[in-house]
Order: C-alpha cells, then structure tokens, then sequence
C-alpha cells in the first residue's frame, strides 16, 4: 500500500484538530466576524490585485487569439477617433477665420481707380458699414499671383482679367440685418457683383456641425460593436471555465467572486483594445500629415495636423476599458446565473 | 445541525428523489448515509447544500430553514459546510495548493493566513509535500484526499461527503474513514452517503438507510453491533 508511509505524524494532527475544535465551539455565529475588518479589506483588495494579474497573464497565454480581438476593438474604436481627429483639425482650419462676415463688392471694370477709392469712402457713412478695404486690380493680381501659383498663366494674358474690389467689414454679423445693405449696395451701377460670404460660412459650419453628429453616431454604432465583441468573448471565456464556476459555487463563492475575473478580462480586452486604436491612429497620422500638411502649405502657409492631445488619449484608454467591463458585466449577468452546479 | 422535517424532493421530470424523509442528526454526530445507487442519497446531500430545494417538507441546517433561503445568501451557508465529492470537483488547471485554498480565497483570508492554512490542512491528509503538483499528476486516492483538505481546509461545522471511497481499494477506503473519523472526534458533525456496507459496517455509527426516496430505517449504532451479532443484515 503506497499511502502508508505517507500518513502524517500524529502530533500535528491534533494540533489541527484543536483549531477545528476551536471553530466549532463558534459554529452557528458568523465564523468570519473573528478576522478585523481592516484585515478582511486588504484580502478583498489582495484578490482584486491577484485576479487583475492573472486575468491579463491569462490573455497574454494564448497572445495570439487576444491579439486578434485587441485589434478588432482596436480598429472600431480607430475609425471613429480618426474621424474626430478629421474634424477637429479641419475646426481648427476654419477658426482661422475670425468669425466676422465680410462682403465682397466687385466693381465694375469701368471705374476708374479714383471712383473706386472715392465709392469706398462714401460707403463708410453707412451706419453699417465698420471699415472698407481697397484693393485696385493691379494689387489683386499681385495678390493672386502669390497665393495660387498661376502666375505664369496670368501673365501670359494680355490685361488683367480681375476687378476691382472694396472689402467691407459690416457691424453686425446677422445674415438678416445685412441683407438690406446687400440690396442697396447691387443697385448701384458701379458695382459689378456683390459676393456676402456669411453663407458660405454658415454652410461650413453646418457642415461641420453635420459631419460632428455623423461621427457621433458612426462613434456609437462602433462603440456597440465592441460592446458585442467583448461580451462574445466574454461569454466564450465563461463557456470555457464553467467547470471552474460550477466548483466556486459549490464552495460558497458569491455571485460578485465568480464575476470578479470576467470583469477584469473585459477591462484588459478593452484596455487593450483602446491601446491597439491608439497605436493605428498615431500610425494613420505619421502615414497621412506629410502629404496633408504640403497640401495645406500650398493654400496658406504653415499647417501642422493635430494628433490626440494626452487629455484625449487618456479619454479613449478610459472609453476603452469601460466600455469592456461594460461588455463584460452583460455578458456576465447574461450568462452567470444560468451556471448553477448540478 | 441538520433537520429534515417530511421532505420530498420530485424533480421536473416528475421523478420522486425523496419522499418525506424525517430525521435529525445533532451536531458532533457521524452518520453514514445508505441505500442503493438512485435510492435518492446524493439528492439528500444537495438538499443540504442548496444544490436543490425541496418540493415539500423543511430542511434546517444550523437552525437555518433552507427553503426560506434567498439565492443571496446560499454562498455563506455553502461556505460553513465542507463537502467531499465523488467526482472530487478539482480544478485541473490549479496546483493542489492553489485548489485547497479555493474555500479561503473566496472567504477573504490574507495570503499569509491561506498559506499557513492549506499547508496545515495537506499536511493532516498526508500530502505535505504535493502543494504544487497539478491533481492530474495524482492517482485517484490523492485526488480524494486533496478534495477532503479542501472540504475541511475552512475548518466547516459540518462535513459531506459523497461516496467518498466509490472508486478506491479497500486498504485506501478505510485510510479515507479513518480521517473523517478523526474530524469528528475534534467535534465537527460528519455525515458520508456511500454503499460500501463492509466499510461502514465496521465503523458502528448511526446509518440512515435509504430506499427509493424514502427513510426504510434510522439505525443507532448499538442496534448495528446486534444485527451484526445476529450475522444478519
């Protein structure tokens, strides 16, 4: 018989059995009260600490399976964040602009420079009207020539094809009020057109505004995706150690003990995941801001692309990992109660 | 320590597992559980552990009425209760360390604590020096008897177990009895559903004897050593 030398000694057997006696004189009253409160704290958080550490050691076992569900979050959450980034750098563009309107009044090729200069003046007594620019032809051209490139072309032109144009900053910046100046101003006979730039603003900023809620949406219908993602592989992982629950049970783990390390497992996939996004985002912008930024350069000037600020990137790292114990704690309580040892 | 007061059990299937089944075992007793396979044995012992709730009757563990029981509440009565299972229920991705302390991980000991714990209760089965071998490395008997450190390792008032030498030799068997035999003398009530009537036989303890879900006979220990005497069963 193989287990007889292995029986242990007689001495610590009773000094085992003297401790069960002890516990058993307390038997009925709540056995767990003997240990301090500050003791049964550091244990809970202990457990926190050992499950965090084994639920991430657990993914990196099988790394490449957790690779594949990293960057399948990672590229959900990639695509709204580059879209954000999109937007907010074209905001950034369009805030060049200081807000105000202005309106472009091109005169006709007839008046003189003088009339011109002269019209400009008189404009300025409108109550409207804060300050009038006066740019003649000939500086337009200059002006055109520099900023779009088309020089030669231009100069390959007999006469200067551009107008004369009075720039006039208004006091008000409301489309309504400005149009009765608008109006005055396309009856006079000196005046070519009359170009009012507000609406275009507006269209921009509609746009924008337009294109902010497309992201919001597409942001939210990704963000369930990855809800679904993590809560499947949550539900997979459960699947896989029922055996391990059904034994927890069955030893007096509670419902939150048997929850603890899926939680955690969707924390780290959707820790993960967010890491992945950031890493694709930050590669899609080295790939895209030389081109983009030479773009830019060749309107107006200097054009860096704004990449995540670390307030944002912290956001999305948080965005991540709560949407996966989000994911988790559904799937969990989906999934949990069903699991009942038998 | 565990009261069963006209207790039926018909699962969903319609089958009647136990029939008003009434006893009372005070805590500190031993008592063997018998009865064929199916005569509703190990329904009775998940009755206790609120593995299933009765169709009838009242079942009282610790002056607790288990019907009355929330599902909130199940993990705390489970956890004063040590149980020994036939299919041992061992986690075969954990060492043997790490399964025996399963019960205290889950009751919120400190590390230190669990440590000296488990140690002490590997050492009272006899395997002090297997804590970190997996159980699939261990025969049979082994297995058994880290399934028994586990059930005892919380120090529990009261100890199931369920055929707990099913699938040993005779020589492991009485070993296994014999540590269950030493729980009790240190005051923790044990009661061991199993069909081995050479075994318990010998150990002259009260039998509850099972018989198609119902109680045929509630045996003390002295009218056992009679029926023995009279050669009879």
């Amino acid at each position: 018989m193989a287990m007889a030398g292995k029986r242990p000694p007689r001495r610590p057997n009773l000094q085992a059995a003297t401790r069960v006696v002890n516990k058993a004189d307390g038997a009925g009253g709540a056995s767990t009260s003997k240990r301090s409160l500050g003791d049964q704290w550091r244990a809970y958080l202990a457990n926190h600490r050992r499950v965090a550490r084994e639920s991430l050691q657990g993914l990196f076992k099988v790394w490449l399976a957790s690779a594949m569900t990293w960057l399948v979050i990672g590229i959900a959450m990639a695509l709204p964040t580059m879209l954000y980034l999109i937007l907010s750098n074209a905001s950034t563009l369009s805030g060049d602009w200081d807000g105000k309107p202005r309106i472009s009044i091109y005169l006709q090729e007839s008046v003189s420079e003088a009339d011109g200069r002269g019209f400009a003046q008189q404009l300025l007594a409108d109550e409207l009207v804060v300050a009038v620019d006066y740019v003649s032809p000939s500086a337009a051209l200059a002006e055109f020539t520099q900023r779009s490139g088309f020089g030669d072309v231009l100069r390959s032109l007999d006469r200067n094809p551009l107008p004369a144009v009075i720039t006039i900053e208004p006091g008000v910046s409301q489309t309504g009020q400005l149009k009765p100046l608008v109006a005055r101003l396309e009856a006079e006979a000196m005046i070519a057109s009359v170009s009012f730039d507000l609406a275009w603003m507006e269209r921009l900023f509609a746009i924008l505004d337009l294109a902010e809620r497309f992201v919001t949406a597409l942001g939210g219908f990704l963000a369930l995706g990855v809800l679904l993602v993590i809560g499947n592989t949550i539900r997979l992982a459960i699947e896989n150690r029922r055996a391990e629950i059904e034994v927890v049970k069955l030893v007096g783990g509670t419902d939150s003990f048997v929850r603890r390390p899926f939680l955690y497992l969707g924390f780290w996939y959707g820790l993960g995941g967010a890491l992945m996004a950031w890493v694709l985002v930050g590669a899609s912008l080295v790939f895209l801001s030389a081109p983009i930024e030479m773009l830019l350069a060749s309107y107006q000037g200097d054009f860096l692309v704004i990449g995540l600020s670390g307030g944002e990137s912290l956001l999305l790292l948080l965005l991540g990992s709560g949407l996966g114990i989000l994911g988790a704690a559904l799937a969990v309580g989906r999934h949990l109660r069903q699991i009942e040892p038998s | 320590m565990i009261r069963f007061d006209q207790v039926s059990k018909r699962y969903p299937e319609g089958r009647e597992a136990l029939s008003r089944v009434n006893f009372d075992i005070p805590a500190g007793d031993m008592v063997f559980l018998t009865g064929k396979s199916g005569a509703g044995k190990s329904t009775l012992l998940k009755l206790i552990i609120v593995m299933e709730r009765a169709s009838q009757g009242q079942v009282f563990v610790q002056g607790t009425n288990l019907n009355r029981l929330a599902r909130r509440n199940i993990p705390a009565i489970r956890r004063d209760i040590g149980v020994v299972f036939q299919n041992h229920q061992l986690l075969f991705d954990r060492t043997v360390f790490e399964n025996v302390a399963l019960p205290l991980t889950i009751a919120g000991y400190q590390p230190r604590e669990v440590g000296r714990r488990v140690r002490a209760a590997l050492a009272k089965v006899g395997l002090g020096d297997k804590e970190k071998q997996l159980p699939i490395a261990l025969s049979g008997g082994e297995q058994q008897r880290v399934g028994i450190a586990r059930a005892v390792v919380n120090k529990p008032s009261l100890l199931l177990a369920d055929e707990p030498t099913g699938n040993l030799d005779p020589g492991l068997s009485a070993e296994i009895m014999n540590l269950f035999e030493q729980f009790n003398q240190v005051g923790v009530t044990v009661l061991i559903a199993s069909h081995d009537l050479a075994l318990i036989n010998r150990m002259n303890r009260r039998q509850l004897l099972l018989h198609e879900g119902r109680l045929l006979e509630d045996r003390p220990p002295a009218t056992l050593v009679a029926t023995d005497l009279r050669g009879g069963l």
